[in-house]
């Protein structure tokens, strides 16, 4: 299906794709479109209203929001794009493998999975990145570890309708290595479910990351992080300064918006057994 | 039915037993052990004080054993002592359950309420505006964070109704209206983010019920369109709309966790995540099997309403 045509049939989509496209931009060149050094204070000029000088106005210590959440969008474009990359490929492997071998071995990995899956994934990520020191390899890390049971369900699916194909027959009768079967037969006929899984869950990651920053056990200073702009101290100001609140939070739903709009016309488009799933 | 229920039984127990594992493992992993934590804020550690600790926490002991002391314990409905507060962690844990458990109670309600009808509405006049406008509204629902969607909800009421939410729990005898309006506002947030789930897939199973062939049966026989979609379609159409509460139930519980603390609730999320923030660890470990044991509970609760509900399950079960 041509770009044009998926404009044209998923304007949602369209819509999602643009918006996803204007954060990675905005990610790339944070340096030149940001107005102010993200992470300068400014004591003079604390809990500014929007003005020419701070187009959304200032925190209480007098950083500019504008160039923060442009600079924030880096940060929680690279957490969730590692931590859904890391989840859905390390899924991925477990469930082509489970899928394809089958058997004993499917059924232990299916309760196994149950039980990574058993705990809320906000949870499961929360002491997970609570039991490692703060760093943005370790939020990568616990955003990933609860996308691993999800990831692996999907292509587990996918492999179990392909592995019955009649060219995987005649591969295995040509004697080819099961491995090799798996890795270079059979999963790249799982790409459709996997870019939609992934662009399914990146919206989840992105949303995780601005709650653990939030509470206070996401990305650590003094990377500017969209959640932790809301953390504490915005509340406190929120009253005299409601831009505090207001911007970061419309970046975060803009971005989960986004992938989310992009998820749900590619698993249309790519994947129509996977609707209202 | 019999065996079915025995069968689900048999998993759920297992897949607990196997959370418990990763639970205790998953904390065991955090670097130093429990003991260095809690001296870490002391600055100067006397090594007999250090033993005592280890002693009384049983950490001396071998880590099998300690695993199995971990069961046993929660097998005894003993939760263990909070080291922040010097209290067992029952006493603190007793009060702040009713709060949780009435505002997960009433998300549910907000989101099942949002949720279902708009999903009807949504599958009925499919490809209208009036879909395409509430499917946007539910995927809106699905991006916003919940707790910043109270932090607005708060600041809106501020700015128009110059009425600031009380920032201490107000206890429905003391006051009810306040009460009510306390655990409404976070219940909106909370709820409608799951309303967003339930109205999707309302949607979707609604739509592919409508295409059977019972269904038009119904319409050609000339009933109406209420009676059609109510009384014939919704019926079918509601079966995997009952798995999604149920599994939205325990998304539910990470969105409380945020969102009690933005509306200032002392219920069991806070006190989670202040015991996250504290190390401590004892109470983590059993908040977290807690909540592991609420969900799979209330998906064992719904795998056997799903066998009431549709008897296809019991017999290939």
């Amino acid at each position: 299906m041509t770009l044009a045509r998926f404009c044209r049939k998923k304007p949602l989509g369209a819509v999602g794709g643009l918006v996803m496209l204007l954060i990675l931009v905005t990610a790339i060149f944070a340096e030149v479109l940001a107005t102010h050094d993200p992470i300068m204070t400014e004591a003079a000029g604390t809990l500014g209203r929007p003005s020419w000088e701070h187009w959304l106005g200032s925190d209480h210590l007098g950083r500019d929001i504008y160039s923060r959440i442009v600079h924030g969008a880096r940060v929680s474009l690279i957490v969730g794009v590692a931590s859904t990359l890391l989840g859905s490929v390390l899924g991925g492997i477990v469930g082509l493998l489970s899928g394809y071998v089958g058997g004993k071995t499917d059924l232990i990995v299916q309760r196994v999975l149950d039980i990574l899956q058993g705990l809320p994934l906000l949870v499961l990520a929360l002491v997970i990145s609570a039991v490692l020191s703060p760093s943005i390899q370790n939020v990568v890390i616990a955003i990933s570890v609860p996308i691993i049971p999800r990831a692996a369900r999907v292509i587990r699916s996918s492999v179990l309708s392909i592995r019955e194909m009649q060219y995987v027959e005649a591969a295995r009768a040509l004697g080819v290595a099961h491995l090799r079967i798996a890795f270079r037969h059979i999963l790249p006929n799982t790409m459709g479910p996997f870019i939609v899984l992934g662009t399914a869950q990146l919206g989840s990651a992105i949303l995780v990351e601005a709650t653990l920053s939030f509470l206070g056990l996401g990305v650590p200073e003094p990377y500017p992080s969209w959640g932790r702009m809301l953390s504490v101290s915005a509340a406190e100001y929120a009253q005299k300064a409601p831009h505090l609140v207001l911007f970061p939070g419309l970046a975060i739903s803009l971005a989960v918006f986004g992938s989310n709009l992009l998820g749900d016309a590619l698993r249309d488009t790519l994947d129509p057994r996977l609707r209202g799933a | 039915m019999k065996t079915y229920l025995v069968q689900r039984l048999a998993i759920a127990v297992l897949t607990l037993f196997g959370m418990s594992v990763v639970i205790f493992a998953l904390l065991r992993l955090a670097p130093g052990d429990i003991v260095d934590i809690l001296f870490s804020t002391a600055g100067f550690v006397d090594p007999a004080a250090r033993t005592e600790i280890m002693r009384e926490l049983g950490l001396d002991k071998p880590i099998w054993i300690q695993y199995l002391d971990w069961l046993r314990q929660i097998f005894s409905g003993d939760l263990g002592k909070s080291y922040r507060y010097d209290l067992p962690a029952w006493e603190i844990i007793r009060p702040l359950l009713p709060v949780t458990v009435e505002l997960a109670a009433l998300s549910m309600i907000v989101a099942v309420v949002l949720g279902v009808p708009t999903g009807v509405i949504s599958a009925v006049r499919q490809d209208t505006p009036l879909d395409y406008v509430l499917r946007v509204l539910s995927l809106a629902g699905l991006s916003m964070p919940s707790f910043w969607l109270g932090m607005v909800i708060i600041l809106g009421l501020v700015a128009w109704l110059g009425w600031i939410p009380p920032v201490t729990y107000v206890s429905p005898g003391e006051n009810f209206q306040l009460h009510a309006a306390q655990f409404l506002l976070p219940a909106l947030a909370v709820g409608y983010r799951s309303s967003a789930l339930i109205m999707r897939i309302t949607r979707s199973s609604l739509l592919e019920v409508l295409r059977e062939d019972y269904v038009r049966t119904a319409w050609a026989k000339g009933q109406t369109g209420r009676a059609v979609i109510w009384r014939h379609a919704l019926k079918n159409a509601m079966l995997p709309v009952i798995t999604v509460i149920g599994i939205e139930f325990a998304f539910l519980i990470g969105g409380l966790v945020v969102t009690e603390q933005v509306f200032n609730l002392p219920g069991l999320a806070r006190f989670l995540v202040q015991a996250i923030l504290w190390r401590d660890y004892p109470i983590v470990q059993n908040l977290v099997m807690l909540i592991a044991i609420v969900v799979i509970l209330s998906n064992l609760a719904v795998d056997l309403l799903y066998g009431v509900l549709d008897p296809r399950v019991r017999y290939a079960g």
